[in-house]
Order: structure tokens, then C-alpha cells, then sequence
């Protein structure tokens, strides 16, 4: 393992483009991402369906078919280069350095092998230890993600269990070799409410008894604000706005991310009154608009949005917006909330 | 409140487990000796986890499955009987599915399927599409462009307004809408929720909506009923639900709502494992293997819905009142880890 370039740095993303050929146009799925991670850090990926957020995730770990995807631009984990490698070097690295959890385990997880059987296989398949090693960390992995009889569960097969439980058996794979970053795409947004809390709170525990550095995505802006960091607002394959959670809940910048946050319905509404709506639907990625792809729906649009990409621009040390007009939506934004 | 539209009567839905030889081995109790009433021109939301009955609530309701036992009366008539027969029932009462791909038929066009159920009910080719095409302005799909497109060719979004002007295409005075907005990404669902309230208002509907988000049920309920594992275990005015649950179901439920909040995010989970399995529901009170505040008394009787203080909030708990003393208590040690519940 060579040192990281960038100590702190758990991943990092530099222009990745990801484009899916083989339909009838190429659908242009991630348009120019750059993302940082540091170690022991929770960043959410938010956004709507086809907005490109478990596409890049899945980047991470190249799991596009090589044959129908373009990707282009730099991932490294951990001062490792994902682009370089090859299919033994990313057999190596999938579940040892970066492992994922996936939104439905009864599709993730084998239904022919007991739970404990999956778990010891890839214990057994990255680290030099025996079969009765391998169970004990099982058994350990099982407690740590509170499994109640952990012993009795090991043996159970994924159908004889609860959604809650696979989901943690789930996780408790994905940290069976004691990975560097968890990859979680939408791992509670199949359960329920009263479950989902429970999973929410263990995945910020682990986070923050193993360091373990996290890439969360959800459409469930509740979700990210509860285990989150940093987030990370993605449209139509390109992140429009990034922030720490606090800023990006109380002073969003971008029309998208206050779009998002004011069409929502919560407590506070009262009876009768509409819902402030995003008008329009989110662009067909195989034939994305020239210049801003929210332009079509943005209140702000004027004619340079649709004119060139638009740069992502600093708004301070942690926040940082994908918009020509941030400054003037800021002042109308603040005025909104004064009137 | 106004007159009772539905009323329902100790519905109760078992579905047999059969093995591989069709031997019965076993029930699914579904729901079980459901009662409640729907106002004229009220939104009744009903929420729940999965396997708490909800849907199967919506189909029992529009007849698409025969109850085990119980009844279902509209405006005071029993369904199916001779009063009102089911063809009539239907004219009254659609419903709206959470799948908007699947609850339309691909080989039509939005316009013919929207004109479809009209035309069942005697109404003349013409009047039907001119209804149609009047009835997808209303949806916000303008006619010129939209009429003639086979649901592949539109949005999620688009899609499940077809299938909105669909279930208005009879005139009927309830709609049950199950789970309609789940699917939809939130800026589109917001599109929808404003819809259905216009058209409530347009049309004068009465609406079920089911759905487990609970901020669209609280947005758009006037009542609410709190469901868990078949049963009723709370049912009331939704602010006073949300501002103040009797139950420690509804309590759990609204609890486990993640925080809008970075700087007061959920601390402890409000209740530990997964909901049982209603093949072998638990004895008494459904909720007692999760309850915090479980008493001996709880896994021998089952619980009656019953008025609490107000005539319009009803809880199924005979601790309610001595429990809300004891949140108190609990709210103190609320960082203390709960015990797993074994399933």
C-alpha cells in the first residue's frame, strides 16, 4: 500500500464522467462529479430518480459492466487508484477497502447459504484465518450490529429473517473485513419507519466507533441530516450544491436545493395550503439541455443559464454552489424569509 | 362532523397458508375486527408499517378481495346487496394505486383508458372521450398533447395523473387513494398533493388516502387512523394525533420521524426491532412485545378501540393515561439503550 497523496483524504473523485452506451443514445448519467471524503466523514448524496447519485456511488466501486459504460476522470480510495486497477486488484479492493449496502438485501444477500456461511466466505476470501477465526468474527460482527441471538442467527437463512434484520446482516458483511469506506445506496429506504431509525443510528454509531469513513445516498433528506456530515446535492448527473448538513438545511443556495427543501410537506404547514412546486420534470439524460439542466425549472433562470456549463463556485470554506445568480437568489432568499 | 359516506363494520380478512398439497397450515390475519367511519367530504389518512393491514384495508373496501367476515356500507346501504349493488358501489368509489405503470393497461391510450369505465357505465362513445379529454385538462395534461400517448411515453408523474382523471372519470364521491404518492420523487409528489387537493375541492371528494409518509398524511388528512399489525390503535383529529399520541405505537411511530434538524438529531431509536408477523400475532395487545410500557395485564387482554378524553380521539389502551405520566420518567432515560425484543 503506497501512502496517500492526500493524508486526510479517504476518497477522492475528479471529473468523473459516466456514460451509458448501448440504448439508442448514449444516456449521460454523471456529468463532470468531483467529490472529496475525508477520513472518519459522512458525506450524503441527495437528489431525485436518474439524478446520478448511486451511479457515482457504484463508480466507486466499478460495478457498471465494462463493456456498455464510458467512465472517464480519476477515483482514488485511500491513495488507491480505482481507474488503474484490474480485475484481480478490484477483487482485492471490493469488500477489504470499500464495500457497499444495498437498498433490498433479500437481492444482495445469497438465498441459498445461511447468513453466517456468506459472512465467513468473505472473511475467508480477504483475510488469512481459519474457519472457527472467521466464525468468531462473525459472531462478533453480529453483536456489534445488535443481532439479538447472534449464535441461533448465524445459521438462518435470509428468508427466515425480518427486512430490519437483513439489512443488519447486510451491514454487518459489508464491515466483515474491516473495510476503510461503506458505500450505503439507499439502505433504509425499503424499511420501515420505526426500523429505518434503528439502522439510521446504528450506521452513525459504527461510523463513529470503527472511523469509518461513509458514502450515503438517499432521496430522504431527513435521512441524511440524521447520519450525515456533509451533503451533497445531485441533478441530472452533476452535484449543484455541497455544504456541511447545518448550512445546507438553514441557508441553501442553490434554486434546486431550495426548491427541494420548500416542496416538501412537514409538520409546520398549515391546513390548506399548497405546496410550494418544482414545475416541470427532471431532463432526459440521453438529451440534457445545453448550459444549467435545471434551467428548464429554475425561478431564476435568465438567458446565460442555458448558454455553457456552469462552473462550481466557493460560497465559503465548506460550501460551495453550482449557479451564474447565487449572490442575487441569496439577497431575494433572505428578503423571502424577512417578508 | 357531517354524515358517515362508508361505514365499516368488524371487518376481518384471514388468508389461508397452504402447503405445497393445498392443505391449509396456518392464517395470515390481515385485519381483524376493523371498525370506522369516513365523513362526507373529510380526508382520512391511515398509516402504518408494512403487514398492518392498510392496503389490505383499501381492497377490502373496494371489493377487489371478500372479506372473511364484516361489512362495508355506503351511505347506509350494505355493499352488494340488493340496495346497492357492486356495479353501483363502483361508480362511487375508485381508487388510485401506488404502481402508476402497472394499474394501466399498455395497449391503450390514457385517452381510451380514462374514457373506458364511463363507457361500461352506459355512457355514450362521445360523451365518454369528451369527458376524458376534459378531465386530463383538469390533471394538468393538456389534451392536444397528451390524449393520444400510451403510457409508456409519459413520467412517473404524468402517469399517476392519468390514473387520477381515471378514477374521476365515473363522478364518484369517495376515492381511495393507496400509496399514490409513495412512488413519486418529492418535487413531482409535491405537483400531486396540490392536485388532489384542488380536485377535492372541485369535485366535492371524499377521500382515504393511505400512505406510510407521515408528513403527506399529516399534510393532507383531516382525520387519522394509526395502524399496527391488523388492528385500529389510534384514531383522531390529525393535530391531535401528531401533537399529542395516546398510544405508544402512534408515540414510536412519530418518534422514529428522522430529525429535520442537524442539531437535534434522533438520540436513541424509540422502540427496538422489527414489527412481528401476522401469521402468529402476538396474544392481548398486539403491541405488547414492543411496548415500553408493558404490563402483565397487556398480553391477556386485547385491547377495544375506546373514547379518550375528547369524543373524537379514540386509542386502543387501557394504560394510556398512566403512561403519559411515565413518558415523563422515560424521556430522562431516553439515551439508556432498550432491550432487543426477541422476535
Amino acid at each position: 500500500m503506497s501512502p496517500a497523496s492526500s493524508a486526510t483524504s479517504a476518497v477522492t473523485i475528479e471529473n468523473l464522467r459516466v456514460t451509458f452506451a448501448g440504448g439508442a443514445a448514449p444516456v449521460r448519467a454523471v456529468n463532470n462529479v468531483s467529490l472529496r471524503v475525508t477520513r472518519g466523514e459522512t458525506v450524503a448524496l441527495i437528489g431525485e430518480s436518474g439524478s446520478g447519485k448511486s451511479v457515482t456511488l457504484r463508480s466507486l466501486l466499478r460495478l457498471h459492466p465494462a463493456k456498455k459504460t464510458q467512465m472517464s476522470g480519476q477515483i482514488e480510495v485511500g491513495g488507491r487508484d480505482v481507474m488503474a486497477m484490474n480485475a484481480s486488484e478490484l477483487a482485492a479492493f471490493r469488500g477489504r477497502v470499500a464495500s457497499m449496502i444495498f437498498q433490498e438485501p433479500l437481492l444482495a444477500l445469497d438465498p441459498v447459504y445461511s447468513v453466517g456461511d456468506q459472512i465467513i466466505e468473505s472473511i475467508q476470501r480477504h483475510m488469512k484465518v481459519s474457519r472457527s477465526e472467521a466464525h468468531a468474527r462473525a459472531l462478533k460482527l453480529f453483536e456489534q450490529v445488535r443481532i439479538p441471538s447472534p449464535e441461533r442467527r448465524l445459521a438462518a437463512y435470509p428468508h427466515e429473517m425480518s427486512g430490519g434484520m437483513r439489512q443488519r446482516v447486510m451491514i454487518a458483511l459489508a464491515l466483515a473485513c474491516e473495510p476503510e469506506l461503506l458505500l450505503a445506496d439507499e439502505p433504509t429506504t425499503a424499511l420501515d419507519a420505526t426500523v429505518q431509525i434503528q439502522i439510521l443510528l446504528l450506521l452513525r454509531e459504527l461510523q463513529s466507533r470503527l472511523g469509518l469513513s461513509i458514502i450515503f445516498v438517499t432521496h430522504d433528506i431527513g435521512a441524511a441530516v440524521e447520519v450525515a456530515d456533509r451533503i451533497a446535492v445531485m441533478y441530472a448527473g452533476e452535484i449543484v450544491e455541497e455544504a456541511d448538513v447545518r448550512t445546507l438545511m438553514r441557508a441553501p443556495r442553490h434554486p434546486y436545493t431550495q426548491a427541494l427543501l420548500q416542496s416538501r410537506a412537514h409538520g409546520s404547514l398549515a391546513k390548506g395550503t399548497r405546496l410550494a412546486t418544482i414545475g416541470g420534470a427532471p431532463p432526459d439524460l440521453a438529451n440534457l439541455p445545453p448550459g444549467c439542466a435545471f434551467a428548464p425549472r429554475c425561478v431564476h433562470v435568465e438567458p446565460a443559464c442555458r448558454e455553457g456549463s456552469i462552473a462550481i463556485a466557493a460560497l465559503g470554506p465548506t460550501h460551495q454552489a453550482r449557479c451564474r445568480r447565487t449572490h442575487e437568489i441569496v439577497w431575494q432568499h433572505t428578503a423571502a424569509a424577512k417578508a | 362532523m357531517s354524515t358517515p359516506i362508508l361505514q365499516v363494520r368488524n371487518l376481518t380478512k384471514h388468508f389461508p397458508l397452504k402447503n405445497a398439497l393445498g392443505a391449509k397450515t396456518g392464517q395470515v390475519r390481515a385485519l381483524d375486527d376493523l371498525s370506522f367511519t369516513v365523513h362526507k367530504g373529510e380526508t382520512l389518512g391511515i398509516v402504518g408499517e408494512s403487514g398492518c393491514g392498510k392496503s389490505t384495508t383499501a381492497r377490502l373496501l373496494m371489493q377487489l378481495i371478500a372479506p372473511t367476515s364484516g361489512e362495508v356500507m355506503f351511505e347506509g346501504k350494505a355493499v352488494g346487496s340488493r340496495d346497492l349493488p357492486l356495479k353501483e358501489f363502483h361508480r362511487q368509489v375508485q381508487m388510485v394505486f401506488q404502481d402508476s405503470y402497472s394499474s394501466l393497461n399498455p395497449r391503450l391510450t390514457v385517452e381510451t383508458s380514462i374514457a373506458f369505465g364511463p363507457q361500461m357505465h352506459g355512457v355514450s362513445e362521445r360523451e365518454a372521450t369528451a369527458r376524458a379529454r376534459d378531465l386530463l385538462s383538469r390533471v394538468g395534461l393538456e389534451p392536444a398533447r397528451f390524449a393520444g400517448r400510451y403510457p409508456h411515453e409519459l413520467s412517473g408523474g404524468q402517469r399517476q395523473r392519468v390514473n387520477i382523471a381515471r378514477a374521476l372519470a365515473l363522478q364518484p364521491r369517495v376515492v381511495i387513494l393507496d400509496e399514490a404518492v409513495s412512488a413519486l420523487d418529492k418535487s413531482v409528489e409535491a405537483q400531486v398533493l396540490n392536485l388532489l387537493l384542488d380536485l377535492k375541492e372541485a369535485f366535492d371528494l371524499t377521500y382515504l388516502f393511505i400512505s406510510h409518509d407521515l408528513n403527506v398524511v399529516r399534510y393532507i388528512s383531516d382525520r387519522v387512523m394509526v395502524m399496527y399489525l391488523g388492528q385500529t390503535v389510534e384514531l383522531g383529529q390529525t393535530e391531535a394525533i401528531f401533537a399529542n399520541p395516546l398510544h405508544p405505537y402512534s408515540q414510536a411511530l412519530l418518534a422514529s420521524m428522522p430529525s429535520m434538524d442537524p442539531d437535534h438529531r434522533t438520540e436513541a431509536p424509540p422502540i427496538a426491532g422489527d414489527p412481528p408477523n401476522p401469521i402468529n400475532p402476538p396474544s392481548g395487545c398486539r403491541f405488547h412485545t414492543r411496548c415500553k410500557f408493558v404490563q402483565a395485564a397487556c398480553s391477556a387482554n386485547a385491547q377495544q378501540l375506546f373514547a379518550s378524553k375528547g369524543f373524537e380521539h379514540h386509542v386502543a389502551c387501557e394504560f394510556f393515561e398512566l403512561n403519559a405520566n411515565k413518558n415523563k420518567v422515560f424521556k430522562e432515560k431516553a439515551n439508556q439503550p432498550l432491550a432487543e425484543t426477541a422476535l
